[in-house]
């Protein structure tokens, strides 16, 4: 049993290696950035780059659906019939969208310091405890996105006609059977635009992660900045990987859209 | 013929219906407790955790860095306003060159984080030490407020001109054309027809970017200019006190809702022509 996981093991790290954009056979820096600055292995900053690379996507994608989630119940408190939910939620999208993201970031990064060292305390340990810099800046970086998420969704829901509450009434379907089957793939092709400027909002904002540690594309560039001196070229080098992933989530997000619009009429 | 000799006395109120208890109300009235409880919270420790010493030495501090980071967006707003209205206009002309390099500047602005931006001016133009001494330019690249002031200019210009573009290209083409059949020239039309239906348009999202833009400020700190978030670092790393953050957030809250709420008003009564 352990060797074939093993084998599933050093297969996969065999199809990573082959298939990783920046450092494999095929890479940019492989191809382009050999016996340079930017060569992969231990005489470049290659992979130390594409490693910052994977952690910002690692974490974009990370926050990503946990901040949908957290979304999609905000807006459907804010919409709620029942005054105390609908202030509840408006009390959050209020702080969390007038607060700047990098003091929510380091307010749930301290606070989740103090608030588990006091909980430990009151049982006895006493150690120092560290705070993971990805679970801080995923959680903080959610709680905005969510926010955000809450009020594009909200404004989705409105475009929705009552009509269709209650036709999904009228077929007898429950209350979550109307929001699955009827509202919800509305929604989803009303909120698309919106929720895409988010998602490139949220490629942006993970570069606040690499003030709390966590080695992202700023952080590795800005590691090989103190080495090198090379302050230019590093920080150039992070803004056009930038790009990229907003060039690459552009062209995802158009197909996207054009495949949530493949039922409608074409004009 | 029958008609009522005598009026109704006076009957009792209705009895009052009890609002009913549904899963929604026991939610909703307990988030919001947990919400008061949190207030609460953060109140007490406020009041018993309260160090005259503290206030007095930190005080001012957060004031001068309130001052900082208002002046920082203040300059930046108003001179990314200047540039972005060439940058509009190239962007909507019909020479493809021009057109092109405006496209190319909004689209690098808006793809990248302003903490890469931010370094790229500070650190990355400052390692021309002696290029940017001999064309006399050192004194403004040495210096993080500075560096802070040009890159949120620069960001905000990108941002701006979008909306810009955004609004004119929103009025009518009937608006160009009634006003040529007037025999207005083209620029006056341009004042007086189509720039204030445009800036209407563009009213709301200028008050979204300038919240944007407060918030976006505070990466400034990042790069040792000491504005309200650089002040909030500075006091946290002498106390080690989680208040110094709390007392930031509740300055950045509170000018932003001000400020929405400013706007909003704003808005009221500048559309107030249009209302039905």
């Amino acid at each position: 049993m352990s060797g074939l996981f093993s084998a599933l093991g050093s297969f996969w790290d065999w199809l990573s290696t082959i298939l990783d954009p920046m450092c494999g056979p095929g890479g940019i820096f492989t191809l382009f950035g050999s016996n340079t600055i930017l060569a992969c292995g231990d005489t470049g900053w290659g992979d130390e780059i594409a490693l910052g690379l994977k952690v910002t996507i690692v974490v974009a994608v990370a926050t990503l659906p946990v901040g949908l989630v957290i979304g999609f119940i905000i807006a459907l408190g804010q919409q709620s019939a029942e005054k105390s939910v609908r202030l509840a939620a408006g009390i959050y999208t209020t702080i969390f969208r007038g607060l700047p993201e990098l003091l929510t970031l380091f307010i749930v990064y301290y606070g989740m310091q103090i608030l588990i060292q006091s909980a430990l305390s009151a049982i006895g340990y006493q150690g120092r405890v560290e705070i993971n810099a990805f679970v801080a800046g995923m959680l903080a970086l959610s709680v905005v996105f969510s926010a955000y998420c809450a009020e594009v969704l909200l404004s989705a829901f409105r475009a929705i006609p009552k009509g269709q509450y209650e036709a999904g009434d009228s077929l007898g379907l429950h209350r979550t059977g109307t929001m699955r089957l009827i509202v919800l793939p509305q929604l989803i092709r009303i909120a698309l635009p919106g929720l895409g400027n988010l998602w490139m909002n949220l490629l942006k904002d993970t570069s606040y992660v690499s003030i709390i540690g966590l080695s992202d594309i700023l952080r590795q560039t800005g590691v090989a900045v103190r080495v090198t001196k090379d302050a230019f070229f590093f920080y150039t080098l992070a803004c056009i990987l930038y790009l990229l992933l907003a060039v690459i989530s552009s062209i995802g997000l158009g197909f996207i859209d054009r495949w949530t619009k493949r039922a409608e009429v074409r004009r | 013929m029958s008609y009522a000799e005598a009026l109704i006395p006076a009957q009792p109120a209705p009895p009052e219906l009890m609002k009913k208890v549904t899963t929604a109300r026991i939610v909703g009235h307990f988030v919001v407790g947990l919400w008061i409880l949190l207030g609460l919270a953060l109140l007490v420790m406020m009041i018993t955790n309260w160090d005259n010493e503290k206030f007095f030495k930190f005080g001012p501090r957060y004031l001068h860095g309130l001052m900082t980071t208002l002046e920082l967006v203040a300059f930046s707003v108003v001179f990314g306003a200047l540039l972005s209205v060439p940058l509009a206009f190239a962007r909507m002309s019909k020479n493809g060159f021009l057109s092109g390099f405006a496209y190319v500047y909004v689209y690098i602005f808006r793809g990248t984080p302003l903490l890469a931006q931010l370094f790229l001016v500070y650190y990355g133009l400052g390692s021309f030490r002696p290029l940017l001494q001999s064309v006399d330019l050192w004194w403004f690249f040495r210096e993080a407020w500075y560096c802070g002031l040009l890159s949120m200019t620069l960001n905000t210009a990108a941002y701006q001109t979008e909306i810009l573009r955004g609004a004119i290209e929103s009025v009518h083409r009937g608006q160009h054309e009634a006003a040529a059949s007037l025999g207005i020239h083209k620029i006056v039309a341009f004042y007086k027809v189509v720039l204030p239906q445009a800036l209407i348009v563009a009213l709301r999202p200028y008050g979204n970017e300038i919240i944007l833009l407060i918030k976006g400020s505070a990466v400034v700190a990042i790069i040792t200019v000491f504005d309200l978030m650089g002040e909030t670092r500075y006091a946290f790393s002498q106390t080690y006190d989680y208040q110094t953050y709390l007392w930031a957030a509740i300055f950045y809250l509170s000018i932003v809702e001000a400020l929405r709420h400013l706007w909003a008003w704003f808005e009221a009564r500048l559309t107030r022509h249009l209302k039905r």
